[in-house]
Parts: structure tokens; C-alpha cells; sequence
């Protein structure tokens, strides 16, 4: 699946499925390729697991949620470097501005359709600070191969 | 000889013409005729005698000399050895002797006759001018008969003296003694000796009246001068004839006098003659009047009464004299008295208004006043004084009886206050009322009113009724009662809604819990909408796209259907949101500085798919030199954002255009949204800002939304500090204005 590491790796985080089968079917139908999660703590396992490029992370989670995912990810070596986005229903004041000092890197509110979130993924990745995990990602992806 | 006055003239006027009629015609002044010739049997040495007579007549002028002469003349030349002469001398009532011959002793100086012994036949000779002989008388009744005479028994001779054809009036008599009556050369002398005494008592007579008159006019002048009074004699024109001293002074200055003095004088006269000259003293002939003349001495003014009199005289025509009668003191008197008297007049008014006020204050005092003297005895109460103390008429035995016993009550208690040393006394009495008998307790303040001497006068006590007091003090009880009463009252009512307030202090916290809950659950709910809603639309975007393979047309317009009514529902839940977010203060401000052309522009180009799809133009007029704001960027864009949104939604033909203005002295910049839209009813402009407010709210309304766009741009104004307002006209479209504070409030 040459192909396939060649495509940029996206996690998924999202507790309702319809919404994180859609977004996961119209971002491999965009070319990503994806790792899916319905908790924080399952997100924390498949980050370190796959090393994505980036997560998407719906906030409001069962088990562990977004922000205290957000919060670990950023506190590990391993997963630092990797963006991520919030991902909301909740368009509440306040919320945007938690996400971010809990360590997320962009905000997308729900509803978003799924073409918009696909161009949103594609400006993060197009910032010069994100090529070095594709390369590492890249090198990792060679190694483990 | 000078004439003398008219007044003092009249005293020697000539005797009535009448009486000269009876001797015939007047013939003038007499003379002294020389007849020498001799009479009957007379010879050369009778002649020569009578010639003697006369020359020694000629150098004498006095009676006595005369008389002398005469009487030596007849004794020597006619033999009469005693002869008495007599003369009536002017103003006289007696003859007195001027002369004698050949008698001697005092019954000869002594003897004259009385004109007024009408008896004496001597008397009766000179009356009638008649000659008598009076013989030596034989009997006692001739003796009778016989005036008294120094010739005694003796027989004489009488013949009167008197110039015949001028007067009829004797002058004398001529008493001659011895038997031999009517000697014939007696006729000559008598004539001769009769003229030569006429003629010196004539003179006499001249003499002495001009004498008297000089003395009387002198006594007159004195008179005159002594008189304080002004008194003048003016003639017809006003001339000044006769002044007295005082007049003088008032009336004439010398050359010497000081100009003062000399005008004073001037001004006098001139006062006097136009006093004099008036009409009324003509008219009235005397009048009294006052004059006011200047005093030369002192300047001061004089006040004169001026009486005037008209006297007339035929020598000298008409005059005026008249008395000034200094009336300055006077009438400084009698304006003092009448000063005085109504002085005194004024002192009486006001004694009696004074007592009659006293009077009245002591009757208008509702409380009874006695006023006692030393002895206890009252001297003075006012009416209800009376109504205690005074039986009235007609009163029962018992009321009586109670007046009495009144009058014994407060005439102990006086007592008790004379006896004592003090200065006032306070006391109860009990008394009882005059017309029910009911107990009448009353309260009795006394004081003592000392003379200057510090002698007792009186007593004056004044009497209080304490019943009202008493009834008060027992209504003040009742009062107190009830106002306590009424204060537990208003405790337990404070209490009470204290305790309310508490309940609604309460419930307010509930409710605002209760907003705070419903913001959360809205919030929750929108989230909970949301999240199926997104997976709706994300579906359907994917559908459209292509994602599970190409639809067909008619599919993808049915897809399309769906999208946009997605999207409209979104856009419901959204607004829905935000204004349960601002209601519940969940929106707080971001205040950044930002310009405003590139927040337009961001909003115009995020509208862009919907501009384009409207064909309408979107131009923008915004001033080059428009200064930063400081405010919410996210409210702003907001506002902007909704107002951009409508006018595109309301507006099918023409433009739209956003400008911008600032008002440096309001600090504000008003932002304008102005379309070619629809436009908005004048009636209607007020409501729109409303929440849920559409113009057109029937169900099948021409317009989508929610009608809560312009409803929170006003509340997002608002919140930044500025307003928002519409102008608009139907037909031709809506401008719409929002003014923001250039610098944000904190």
C-alpha cells in the first residue's frame, strides 16, 4: 500500500458515529488516509500508535474527553508535534478559547461540512512547521514498512 | 402865634352863632373907645381927671393894676371911699376879688362869690347885668335879704362889668360902698373900666388857652409815646402825619442807619400803604386786621394787629389813624396752648385707648383674671372672672350656693397669699362650675404688684381650668395607647415584608438560576441540534460532490432542496443561540483596534457567493483617513454582516452601498447600509428591532429567516455602546445606520 503512506494520515476523533463515518468516508474520498477513535483515551493509544499527521478532535467525549486528550497529547513527546484541531458542536463563548490553552492548534465549529473541514486539514499541513512530522512520518513509515 | 391842631382847636370854638342873634348884628372885635368928652355938669378938672384914667389904663395890662388904678380913681375923683372889684376869671365858676379900695382885713382877701349860690342877689346882678343898691338894712329880714359883703351892714352899690354890644355875659362885678346910689359919672367909668378889663381878660384868655393847648398837646405827644403800640395819623394819600416813638422806629430811618436797617423801614412802609390803601377800610371805614412787618433792630418778623379808623376834619380833609398792637408774643402763646392742648388731646387718645386695650386683652383672655387689692377686696375681674364669682340674676338657691362657695375658695386662697412673704404663688383651687355645680378643679397663679416704693397694690390671679388639661392628659393616654398599638402594628408589618422581601430576593436568585439553566439548556439543545443537523448536511454536500458516484440532475436538485433548508435551520439554531448567549451575558466584549474599510471588505467578500447570485451591486464608500476603532471586531462584523445580509435578501433591483462617516466631536463612527429595496412603512420603523419580527408574518411569507437578525444587531449595538436606527421610504428602499463609540467602552 504504497499509496497509502504516501497519503497524509488524519485521527479522527469523534464519539458519534455517523458523523465520524461521514467526515472518515469524504476525507478518504479526498485522499487522506484515516485512523478513527470514539474517546480520548482511545485517541491517546492511536496517536502513539500511528503517529497521524493530524487530529481531528471532536471535544465533548465519553471516558476521557477532548481537552484532557488534547492536554496529553501535547505533554508526550511522541505526540507533541502533531496538530490539532478542535472540533465542536458547542459554539458557546469560552469554548474556543479552552480548547486553545489546553493545546489545540485550530478550531473548526459543527456543523462543517465536510468540504470545508478538508480545506481547513489542508491549510494546517500547507504551514512549513507541519512538513518536518510528514518527513518524519515519512521516515518512521519507511522504517516500520 | 401857631394854629394850633384841629382836635386841640375845638376847645376855644367860637360860641354858637345862635346866641349872638339876640344882640343883633356882630360887629366885630371891639375897641377901646377914647371918649373924653365930658358929661353933664362935669368941669375942666373932671377931664382933666378922666384923662388921667385913660393914660394910666394905657400902660397897664394887668387886672390888678387896672382894677387898682380904677378903684384909687373913683375914690379920689368921685369921693367913694370903699370899693370892691370882682372878675370872673376864664373856666370859673366864681368871682374873685381883683381889686379894692378903702377896705382892709381878711374879709376882704377872702371874699368871693359863687356863680352857682343862685340866691345871691349878687349872683343874680351878674346874671342879669342888672345894678343894684342894697341900703343899710333895718331889720333882721333885711339882713336876710343882704348877700354877705365886707361892707357889712353898710349900704353899697352893685354894678355889673361887662362890654355891652359884644357880650351880654357881665365879666365882673363893680361893688361900691356908700349911700349915694347911681352917681351919673359912674356910666363913663364903668364903660371905660369895663373895656380896659375886657380887653386884658380877652388877652388873658388867649393866653392861657394857648398855653394849655401847648400843655395839652405836649401831655397828648406824651401820651402818644408812652403807648407800646405803633399809633400813626396818615392823610388821605397815605402820608404820614403823626407817628409815636415806637412808629418811628418801625417807620422812619435816618440817613446814618445801617442799609439793613433803612430797607426794613422801606419794606414797612411799603406794607403799611398797601394795608392802608386797600379797599376795605374805605368799605368798612375801621377795621382789624393782622399785619406782618419786619423788625428794623433784628430782622425779626413782627406780627401786628392793625387797626384803622377814618377820622375826618374839615380843616384838614380825611385821615387814617391807626394802632399797630404787637401780636407776636401773642399769637406764640396761643400757638403754644393750642400746641399744648392738643398735646394733651393726644396723651388722652391714646390713655384711654391704652386702658380701653388693656381692656380687651384682659377680656379676651379665655382664662378667668382676678385682680385683688391690698385689703383682699376685688377691684377688677373680666368676664369669666364674673361667670365664677358673680351671682346672676336669676339664679337658683343652688347656684347660688355655688357662686358662694367659689367666691370662698379664691377668697382663702388670697388671703393665704397676703399673709405670705412670697412674690407669686401657685396653688389648685376647687371650685365648681356656676351653671352645673360639676367639681371644677382649676390651677391659680398669683403675683404680687409692688408700687415703686415696694408697697402692695394688688393682686392679680389668674385662674386656669385644669379639666381640659386633665381630659387631655386622659385623651393623651388613649393616643399614646393607640399609637403604640398602631407601632406594634407597623413592626409586624415590616417584619412581614422584610420577610417578603426575602422570599423575593430569593426567587430572584431562583430565577435568574432558573435564565442561567434555560441559557444552558438552549445552549445544550442547539448542540444536540447541531450534531445531526451536520451530519445531514455533510450527507448531502457529499451527495452533491459525487462522493458514492454521479447523481442524476433531477436528484441533485432534490439534493440541493435539502442543503439549503439545512441550512436555513442552522441558521435558525444559530441565531436562537445568540441571543439566549447575550440574554444570559454569555457574550462578553473582545475589544481590539481594528478599520473598519477592511472589516467591510472581509464581510462583502464572505457574502460574495450571494452578491453574485443577486446581481446586485455592493459598493463601498468609505473615507481614506477613517480611524481605527476600538471595539468587538467579531460584534461588529456581526452587525455589518446581518445588515448586508438583509438589504441583499429585501432588495431586487439596484445597489447596495456601505459607507461610513465619523463624527470627531461625538466620537463616533456611523456606519450606513443603504439598498434600493422594498423599503419599511414609517409606522412599522419602530418595530422592526424587535425579536422575531417580520413584517410579514403570515405563514406564507415572501422572505425567509428568523426575524432575530435586526433584533440582536440592536442588542450588539447596544452592548458596544452605540445605537442602531432606520431610515426608509416604501418603495424606494432602507438605510440603515449604526453609530459606535470610536474608543469601546470597558
Amino acid at each position: 500500500m504504497t499509496t497509502k503512506s504516501l497519503r497524509p494520515r488524519v485521527l479522527l476523533v469523534d464519539d458519534y458515529p455517523d458523523a465520524r463515518e461521514m467526515y472518515s468516508e469524504y476525507l478518504e474520498f479526498s485522499g487522506f488516509d484515516v485512523v478513527e477513535a470514539g474517546n480520548g483515551m482511545e485517541a491517546l493509544q492511536r496517536a502513539v500508535d500511528t503517529t497521524p499527521d493530524i487530529i481531528l478532535m471532536d471535544l465533548s467525549l465519553p471516558v476521557m474527553d477532548g481537552w484532557e486528550a488534547t492536554r496529553r497529547l501535547k505533554a508526550d513527546q511522541r505526540t507533541k508535534a502533531i496538530p490539532v484541531v478542535a472540533l465542536t458542536g458547542h459554539a458557546l463563548a469560552g469554548i474556543s478559547e479552552g480548547a486553545k490553552q489546553a493545546g489545540c492548534d485550530a478550531f473548526v465549529t459543527k456543523p462543517c461540512l465536510p468540504e470545508d473541514l478538508v480545506r481547513e486539514i489542508r491549510k494546517i499541513l500547507d504551514r512549513p512547521s507541519s512538513s518536518t512530522a510528514k518527513a518524519r512520518r515519512s521516515g518512521k513509515h519507511a522504517k516500520t514498512s | 402865634m401857631p394854629s394850633p391842631p384841629a382836635a386841640l382847636l375845638a376847645v376855644g370854638a367860637p360860641r354858637p352863632a345862635a346866641k349872638r342873634q339876640r344882640t343883633g348884628p356882630y360887629t366885630g372885635v371891639p375897641r377901646v373907645r377914647v371918649e373924653v368928652e365930658a358929661g353933664p355938669g362935669d368941669d375942666g378938672e373932671l377931664l382933666s381927671a378922666r384923662l388921667r384914667l385913660l393914660e394910666g389904663f394905657v400902660g397897664r395890662s394887668e387886672l390888678a393894676d387896672c382894677a387898682q388904678l380904677a378903684l384909687q380913681w373913683l375914690g379920689e375923683v368921685l369921693g367913694i371911699a370903699q370899693s370892691i372889684c370882682l372878675v370872673r376869671p376864664a373856666e370859673e365858676t366864681s368871682l374873685f376879688v381883683i381889686g379894692t379900695y378903702g377896705l382892709t382885713g381878711s374879709a376882704v382877701s377872702r371874699f368871693s362869690v359863687s356863680l352857682e349860690d343862685w340866691g345871691n342877689p349878687l349872683v343874680t346882678a351878674f346874671a342879669n347885668r342888672k345894678e343894684f343898691f342894697f341900703p343899710a338894712p333895718h331889720s333882721a329880714a333885711d339882713r336876710k335879704r343882704r348877700p354877705a359883703t365886707p361892707f357889712e351892714d353898710s349900704a353899697f352899690q352893685v354894678l355889673p362889668l361887662g362890654v355891652s354890644g359884644f357880650s351880654e355875659d357881665a365879666f365882673g362885678l363893680l361893688l361900691l360902698g356908700g349911700s349915694t346910689a347911681f352917681r351919673p359919672q359912674l356910666h363913663w367909668f364903668t364903660n371905660v373900666f369895663s373895656q380896659k378889663l375886657d380887653q386884658i381878660l380877652r388877652q388873658q384868655t388867649l393866653a392861657d388857652g394857648d398855653r394849655k393847648q401847648g400843655r395839652e398837646r405836649s401831655l397828648l405827644y406824651n401820651i402818644i409815646n408812652a403807648v407800646t403800640d405803633p399809633i400813626l395819623l396818615t392823610d388821605a394819600e397815605g402820608r404820614l402825619l403823626i407817628a409815636n416813638a415806637r412808629a418811628l422806629t418801625l417807620f422812619t430811618a435816618s440817613e446814618e442807619e445801617s442799609e439793613g436797617r433803612r430797607g426794613a423801614v422801606r419794606m414797612n412802609n411799603m406794607l403799611l400803604s398797601s394795608a392802608l390803601s386797600s379797599k376795605a377800610i374805605e368799605e368798612t371805614g375801621a377795621t382789624r386786621r393782622e399785619l406782618l412787618l419786619v423788625n428794623p433792630v433784628d430782622g425779626s418778623d413782627l406780627v401786628f394787629e392793625l387797626l384803622s379808623t377814618i377820622t375826618e376834619d374839615a380843616r384838614q380833609g380825611s385821615g387814617v389813624v391807626s394802632i399797630l398792637r404787637n401780636v407776636t408774643d401773642l399769637r406764640r402763646a396761643s400757638e403754644e396752648i393750642e400746641e399744648n392742648y392738643r398735646k394733651m388731646r393726644i396723651a388722652e387718645v391714646q390713655a384711654r385707648a391704652e386702658s380701653d386695650r388693656l381692656n380687651l386683652i384682659i377680656d379676651s383672655v379665655a382664662d378667668p383674671i382676678v385682680v385683688t387689692d391690698a385689703a383682699g377686696a376685688t377691684s377688677m375681674m373680666n368676664e369669666p372672672a364674673e361667670r365664677l364669682f358673680t351671682i346672676p340674676l336669676q339664679a337658683s338657691e343652688i347656684e347660688q350656693r355655688w357662686v358662694q362657695n367659689n367666691d370662698a375658695h379664691f377668697s382663702s386662697f388670697i388671703a393665704g397669699m397676703l399673709v405670705s412673704a412670697d412674690q407669686r404663688r401657685v396653688g389648685e383651687i376647687g371650685l365648681s362650675d356656676p351653671k352645673t355645680g360639676e367639681a371644677m378643679p382649676v390651677e391659680a397663679i398669683a403675683g404680687k404688684i409692688l408700687s415703686e416704693h415696694g408697697e402692695l397694690t394688688a393682686v392679680v390671679t389668674i385662674l386656669h381650668d385644669r379639666r381640659e388639661a386633665i381630659e387631655k392628659a386622659l385623651l393623651y393616654e388613649q393616643l399614646k395607647q393607640a399609637s403604640d398599638e398602631l407601632e406594634r402594628k407597623i413592626q409586624a408589618a415590616t417584619a412581614d415584608i422584610a420577610h417578603q422581601n426575602e422570599l423575593l430576593r430569593r426567587q430572584a436568585i431562583e430565577l435568574e438560576q432558573a435564565s442561567a439553566l434555560k441559557s444552558q439548556f438552549l445552549a445544550n439543545m442547539s448542540h444536540e441540534f447541531r450534531t445531526p443537523l451536520n451530519a445531514m448536511l455533510g450527507y448531502t454536500s457529499m451527495l452533491l460532490q459525487g462522493v458514492a458516484g454521479e447523481c442524476e440532475p433531477p436528484v441533485k436538485r432534490q439534493l440541493g432542496r435539502i442543503e439549503s433548508n439545512g441550512r436555513h435551520l442552522l441558521t435558525i439554531i444559530n441565531e436562537i443561540l445568540d441571543i439566549s448567549r447575550i440574554e444570559a451575558g454569555r457574550m462578553p466584549l473582545q475589544l481590539s483596534t481594528f478599520r473598519i474599510p477592511e472589516l467591510v471588505s472581509e464581510v462583502k467578500s464572505e457574502l460574495e457567493p450571494i452578491i453574485m447570485r443577486s446581481k446586485l451591486s455592493v459598493t463601498l464608500q468609505l473615507p481614506k483617513d477613517l480611524v481605527p476603532i476600538s471595539s468587538d471586531r467579531q460584534k461588529v462584523k456581526q452587525i455589518i454582516l446581518n445588515l448586508l445580509s438583509n438589504s441583499l435578501k429585501f432588495t431586487h433591483h439596484g445597489g447596495i452601498v456601505i459607507a461610513a462617516k465619523r463624527n470627531v466631536k461625538e466620537r463616533t463612527v456611523t456606519l450606513s447600509v443603504t439598498d434600493t429595496g422594498i423599503g419599511i412603512a414609517s409606522a412599522d420603523q419602530d418595530g422592526i428591532f424587535e425579536d422575531f419580527r417580520q413584517l410579514d408574518n403570515s405563514p406564507t411569507r415572501a422572505y425567509g429567516g428568523t426575524g432575530l437578525g435586526l433584533s440582536i444587531c440592536r442588542r450588539l449595538a447596544q452592548m458596544l455602546g452605540g445605537r442602531i436606527s432606520v431610515q426608509s421610504q416604501v418603495g424606494k428602499g432602507s438605510t440603515f445606520l449604526v453609530t459606535l463609540p470610536t474608543k469601546g467602552r470597558k
